[in-house]
């Protein structure tokens, strides 16, 4: 049937545009990296030798773990077209909790209670974080951009307060938290490296797959997202439904933290920043605000991650390097879209006033010389 | 009436088409100075593309514009300015943030602002208009007469050789109208070209020298300034209405339907008389007075009374007040006082879900961006109002066939043209999303009604559907509240209309058929005085 | 406390609260225009760096600071060019290209300070310009009458933005793009001209801000030396709402904070760092809160122009 055939041919297109992007920030990295006088195909090279080879791939979904995690928290609030860019604040105060209560409560009350205890206490610590920026939001409209932001900065700094002032391991010269003993870690899958945080991760993207595509709470927020007048015509609380999304999100955000710090860190350094949520952000995009299509998504960016850091050092590169490579990812998907949404509406690649703006010298010579 | 002076700006062959549609096809016509000459068609007849295309908003895909003979490309307002082209666009253009005087110097050039000199153009410019405008009040602050004689005189800023005023009566009150066809006299009189524009045949009659008819995009026929002048009334309505229907004519119901949806006559009431004394009291609003949002005209100390079976309207100037009246009956804004009572029974406090359960609906102005969400399907936007209920939803979860299955039989029985349930309502017209608004709002329960402006930019066919919709709601025992800006539309449909003005209900006059249009307008100039 | 009060300490804290108000009201001001003119532009920080970067970088080759301060408006105005490019000319998401300007800024101002100058920096010596008989003034000669020229050309750019957003057809252009553009464009201004120049000087301001942090006030670059400044630059903008003057107390204010931090540890009152660091967020929370009914943001701010879209 033509349906059949013309869903199929959009299926591809979305595959293709959402892979495009990455593949022209790839090639031009390779440019940048010429340009620095390192070989790029010694670089990609030792980036997926160091992030799938040997046991590398296991690392890589280590890494993964509290990426798809926050990854789904940031699709939530983004669907509501509500931007929670606060994600370093609320995973660091998260992780700060899980690392300044966890190796002592472990010994106390078993491993499973611990878990239990500071993933729920992360949990409430990234959500409680949000409501601040979320009811300024819903009450008076005060950007959240900002608000989150700001909220951010003080979270990074209460994490270093807590770190000096409360959690310090007293048997360390650097301020940091204790730190987990190996074994009150969470367990591996068996036969892997991967601790079973992973399988969370996973449940949890699944899980809201389901919510968001097939259930009246999806629905609602789909028409929240859309148009919040739209929202109010139909009886959505609005107020309620972005403070809803904040303390999903930054709870998401928060149980990322716990995974990360019980399954894989196992305590919290001071100025330990490892800023995520900049890096996943494109990606997120790319997958179409869809939890399911962010697992390969994330997958692919924490195998490059985990091999990027390596080859970076290899080459003598910053590790930095990786914030370019996102940075360009964002921008070559913002034209992509911007390119087929265009093409889908058979409208023209340049704005009017542009194209105006190009063709007015033309115009002008053209008056000129039939003068 | 003095030699105008002789120019003449030709339209040939304009063609302009979108995606989907031919907006303008193959359209030419002369634009005489001195003259009035009015472009009639019903919404979606191409008038407007026509205009941003002299605007310098757009550029025709085929066809020329020439100026005294010589051809011309109009690329950008700025050069539209420059040609003497002023257009005074049927939404307003004015920064409500800035002042007037600001307002007018926008778009100027030169490095510092010249206030002096630009308050002496507007004296000069207000003598002519024949207005007096306080040239350091906010836009945001003028009533909207006063607003439309501030982009009059911002077209003309510049000195102007051609106004083009789009569908400017539509939202004025009969005396402000009066006042805008005087004005037009005075530029006329000084050798300027007008192009007029508006859906309704009486003022184009009444309006104009000569009368250039569109329909679906084409030029379906023109009246001279001769041939006008020649014909009597009735003449000249037959010759314009057969190029406004074409061989339509028959089935719009024959000459007199067709003139009266046309609105070649002054309107009259349509609905049967109801003895409301039997009739039990529906809907009742006590002193009820709302908060503002921003920018928007709170509802202050009204109460209304709507029978079953009654449709009541309320008349005004658009932004007084009437979306807050609608949005305090749907439960959409809090009332802050007074009370609003369903069948008897207190409702102030219920929410829109709650009210929508009992039988309280809204059909929202606003159909693209509040009624309907463009990027769901139109099944779930005919759903919208029952999301999470059985049988569409299942503990929580959606039951893809039973709402498919409810959307074919709205589709059906409201004639919703769509290629699927599943098609993106976006892709939809505005006649069939309006279509999807009545569908979902007087389905199943619905007894009382709130419909706002519910005719506006629809195609006049739609605009037939829509009125015999709410009648035959109201016949089968339905409260209707009418909201509209169409004077017409109101006397055509109401028992009794009410007069909003600043957000009062400043009066209420019975429509038993004599002169109406004339007590409703009464009351609007009465309300809006001490704004004006 | 008292006997610390003496010429000494009230010049160093005059100083330093210089230090601290002039990198934010140069990029503040930046932000204004953008904001004026409808555009949100969240890459301010990415733009600072760039600006802070390529300044040290051009003062270190040239041995000019002037020189070095043109070189940081240049930096910041090759970022902005993203998002001149994308969103006001091709009207792309506001909000994405603000986020990758400032993760392409510390991307790579971080990879070429790691190239060029990881092993050796070079730190710089301000100028000052000793104004005669003011600079003798105690206390305040030689803080305020000692400052750099370019000090005294940063002020009088920020007057000049003031004065030509409110006494010029630009500016009133300016204001209309950001208000109601369809207005501006039917007015026969153009929307997309008048918004590329908000932008392109929002990247100049936030550039020299970034180049006279790196090179005034620090004396290096470091990566990630602007530490969010951006960001503070773009809630200061929100709450003057276009009122320079507005900004420059704003800003003011928060020199003000910074140099008592300061002074505070100076005085030996023990505060941990991390609250002072952290002081100029949680007065802006408080501010946030307190003013959150009076700031208004333009219904079309981060919105692109399309001609005739409703």
């Amino acid at each position: 049937m033509a349906t059949e055939s013309t869903r199929t041919r959009r299926g591809v297109d979305i595959v293709v545009r959402s892979i495009i992007p990455v593949v022209l920030a790839l090639i031009v990295a390779a440019i940048i990296l010429l340009a620095l006088g390192k070989n790029p195909l010694y670089f990609y090279g030792d980036v997926f030798a160091n992030g799938i080879l040997g046991g590398n791939w296991q690392n890589s979904l280590v890494v993964m773990t509290p990426m798809l995690l926050i990854a789904v928290g940031l699709i939530v609030v983004f669907r509501g077209q509500l931007w929670n860019l606060g994600y370093d604040g609320q995973y660091l105060l998260g992780a700060v909790f899980v690392g300044g209560l966890g190796p002592q409560l472990a010994p106390i009350v078993g491993d499973a209670l611990t878990y239990l205890i500071t993933a729920v206490l992360a949990i409430l610590v990234g959500a409680v974080w949000t409501l601040l920026p979320a009811w300024l939001k819903a009450r008076f409209g005060t950007n959240e951009v900002i608000t989150t932001l700001v909220m951010s900065s003080i979270g990074v700094g209460a994490t270093s307060l807590l770190i000096g002032y409360v959690f310090q391991d007293p048997s360390q010269r650097t301020p940091q938290t204790r730190t987990f003993n190996t074994s009150d870690m969470l367990p591996y899958i068996p036969g892997t490296t991967i601790h079973i945080g992973f399988i969370v991760a996973i449940v949890v993207a699944l899980a809201f797959q389901f919510i968001l595509s097939r259930t009246s709470f999806g629905l609602r927020l789909d028409i929240y997202g859309a148009s919040p007048k739209a929202a109010r015509h139909v009886g959505i609380n609005s107020r309620g439904m972005t403070i809803v999304l904040f303390l999903i999100s930054g709870g998401l955000i928060g149980l990322a933290a716990a995974m990360d710090i019980l399954g894989h860190v196992g305590y919290v350094r001071n100025n330990w920043n490892p800023a995520y949520g900049d890096t996943i952000m494109p990606f997120v995009f790319l997958a179409r605000l869809s939890p399911l299509a962010a697992i390969p998504f994330v997958a692919f960016y924490a195998i490059f991650a985990t091999g990027g850091t390596v080859a970076s050092i290899d080459s003598g590169l910053s590790t930095d390097f990786l914030m370019v490579i996102v940075a360009l990812i964002l921008v070559f998907m913002t034209l992509t879209e911007y390119i087929g949404t265009k093409r889908d509406l058979g409208q023209s690649y340049l704005p009017d006033e542009l194209r105006d703006a190009f063709r007015r010298p033309f115009d002008t010579l053209r008056t000129r010389s039939a003068k | 009436m003095a030699a105008p002076t002789p120019g003449v700006i030709s339209l040939k062959h304009i063609t302009k088409a979108f995606p989907g549609v031919i907006a303008n096809n193959d359209i030419s016509l002369d634009l005489v100075s001195g003259q009035v000459h009015c472009l009639l068609g019903e919404n979606g007849a191409g008038k407007s593309t026509l205009i941003s295309i002299l605007a310098g908003m757009q550029l025709p895909d085929s066809g020329t514009i020439e100026i005294d003979g010589s051809p011309v490309t109009i690329g950008s307002p700025k050069t539209a300015m420059r040609y003497g082209i002023g257009v005074v666009h049927q939404h307003s253009t004015l920064v409500p943030t800035l002042t007037v005087i600001e307002n007018l110097m926008l778009g100027e050039t030169g490095l510092l602002l010249k206030e002096k000199r630009a308050k002496a153009r507007l004296d000069e410019l207000s003598d002519l208009l024949g207005a007096t405008i306080d040239p350091d009040s906010l836009a945001a602050d003028l009533g909207l007469g006063q607003q439309q004689q501030v982009e009059i005189a911002k077209a003309m800023w510049t000195g102007s050789r051609l106004l083009i005023l789009d569908e400017p009566t539509s939202m004025l009150t009969p005396s402000a109208i009066e006042n805008l066809a005087q004005s037009v006299e005075r530029l006329t009189a000084q050798g300027l070209g007008v192009v007029f524009i508006t859906h309704k045949l009486r003022e184009a009659y009444s309006m104009g020298d000569c009368v250039t008819v569109l329909r679906g995009g084409r030029k379906v026929g023109f009246l001279s300034s001769d041939e006008l002048r020649s014909y009597t009334e009735d003449e000249a309505q037959t010759a314009i209405l057969q190029a406004m229907f074409g061989e339509d004519l028959a089935a719009a119901g024959g000459l007199a339907d067709a003139a009266d949806l046309a609105g070649a006559a002054d309107a009259v009431r349509e609905i049967p008389a109801v003895d409301f004394s039997v009739r039990p009291v529906v809907l009742e609003l006590d002193d009820v007075t709302s908060a503002g949002r921003t920018m928007d005209v709170a509802v202050k100390d009204v109460s209304i009374r709507i029978h079953a079976g009654e449709i009541f309207g309320i008349a005004g100037i658009d932004g007084h007040g009437q979306t807050g009246l609608a949005e305090v009956v749907a439960g959409q804004r809090v009332a802050t006082r007074g009370s609003v009572r369903f069948d008897g029974n207190d409702i102030t406090r219920l929410g829109v879900r709650e009210r929508q359960a009992l039988g309280v609906r809204y059909v929202t102005d606003d159909r693209l961006h509040e009624g309907t969400v463009g990027s769901l399907s139109v099944a779930l936007n005919l759903m919208l109002k029952r999301i999470g209920k059985r049988p569409f939803w299942r503990f929580g979860q959606i039951n893809r066939a039973a709402v498919n299955d409810e959307a074919e039989k709205l589709i059906d029985q409201y004639t919703i043209r769509t290629p699927s349930p599943s098609t993106r309502a976006a892709a939809l017209s505005g006649g069939n999303l309006q279509k999807v608004l009545l569908a979902r709002e007087l389905g199943e329960g619905a007894q009382v009604v709130v419909v706002n402006k519910p005719t506006y930019g629809l195609d006049l066919k739609t605009v037939r559907l829509v009125h015999d919709l709410l009648r035959d709601f109201a016949s089968a025992g339905g409260a209707v509240l009418l909201i509209s800006t169409e004077l017409d539309e109101l006397v055509e449909l109401s028992h009794r209309i009410g007069v909003i003005s600043k957000g009062e209900i400043v009066g209420t006059v019975d429509n038993d058929g004599v002169n109406t249009a004339e007590k409703v307008g009464q009351y609007m100039i009465g309300g809006t005085q001490d704004g004006d | 406390m008292s006997d610390l009060l003496t010429p000494l300490f009230i010049s160093t804290f005059i100083a330093t609260c210089i230090a601290g108000v002039m990198p934010l009201l140069l990029a503040s001001v930046g932000e204004t225009i953008g904001e004026q003119a409808g555009i949100l532009n969240l890459g301010i920080e990415g733009m600072m760096l760039a600006g802070a970067y390529v300044g040290y970088a051009v003062t270190i080759a040239s041995g000019s600071l002037w020189l070095g301060m043109l070189g940081g408006a240049a930096g910041g105005m090759a970022m902005s060019l993203i998002m001149l490019v994308l969103n006001t000319w091709l009207g792309l998401n506001q909000i994405v290209l603000g986020i990758a300007i400032t993760i392409a800024g510390q991307g790579i101002t971080s990879v070429l300070y790691q190239e060029n100058y990881a092993n050796g920096q070079v730190s710089i010596t301000p100028d000052s310009w000793m104004i005669p008989g003011l600079s003798r003034i105690p206390a305040i000669g030689g803080s305020i009458f000692s400052q750099s020229g370019i000090f005294w050309l940063c002020i009088v750019l920020a007057i000049v933005v003031a004065s030509f957003l409110a006494r010029t057809n630009w500016g009133l252009s300016i204001r209309a793009a950001g208000q109601k553009p369809s207005s501006l464009d039917a007015a026969g201004g153009s929307v997309m001209n008048t918004r590329s120049q908000a932008v392109l000087l929002g990247g100049f301001f936030s550039g020299i801000g970034g180049a006279y942090l790196s090179l005034l006030v620090v004396g290096a670059f470091t990566p990630f030396m602007t530490q969010g400044l951006g960001y503070i630059a773009i809630v200061v903008t929100m709450l003057s709402r276009g009122r320079v003057w507005i900004v420059a107390i704003i800003s003011v204010l928060y020199g003000f904070t910074q140099a008592l931090g300061a002074a505070m540890q100076l005085a030996g009152v023990s505060i941990p760092p991390q609250l002072i660091s952290m002081l100029p967020y949680l007065v802006i929370m408080a501010v946030l809160l307190i003013f959150a009914r009076s700031v208004y943001v333009s219904p079309v701010l981060g919105a692109p122009y399309t001609r005739g879209a409703r």
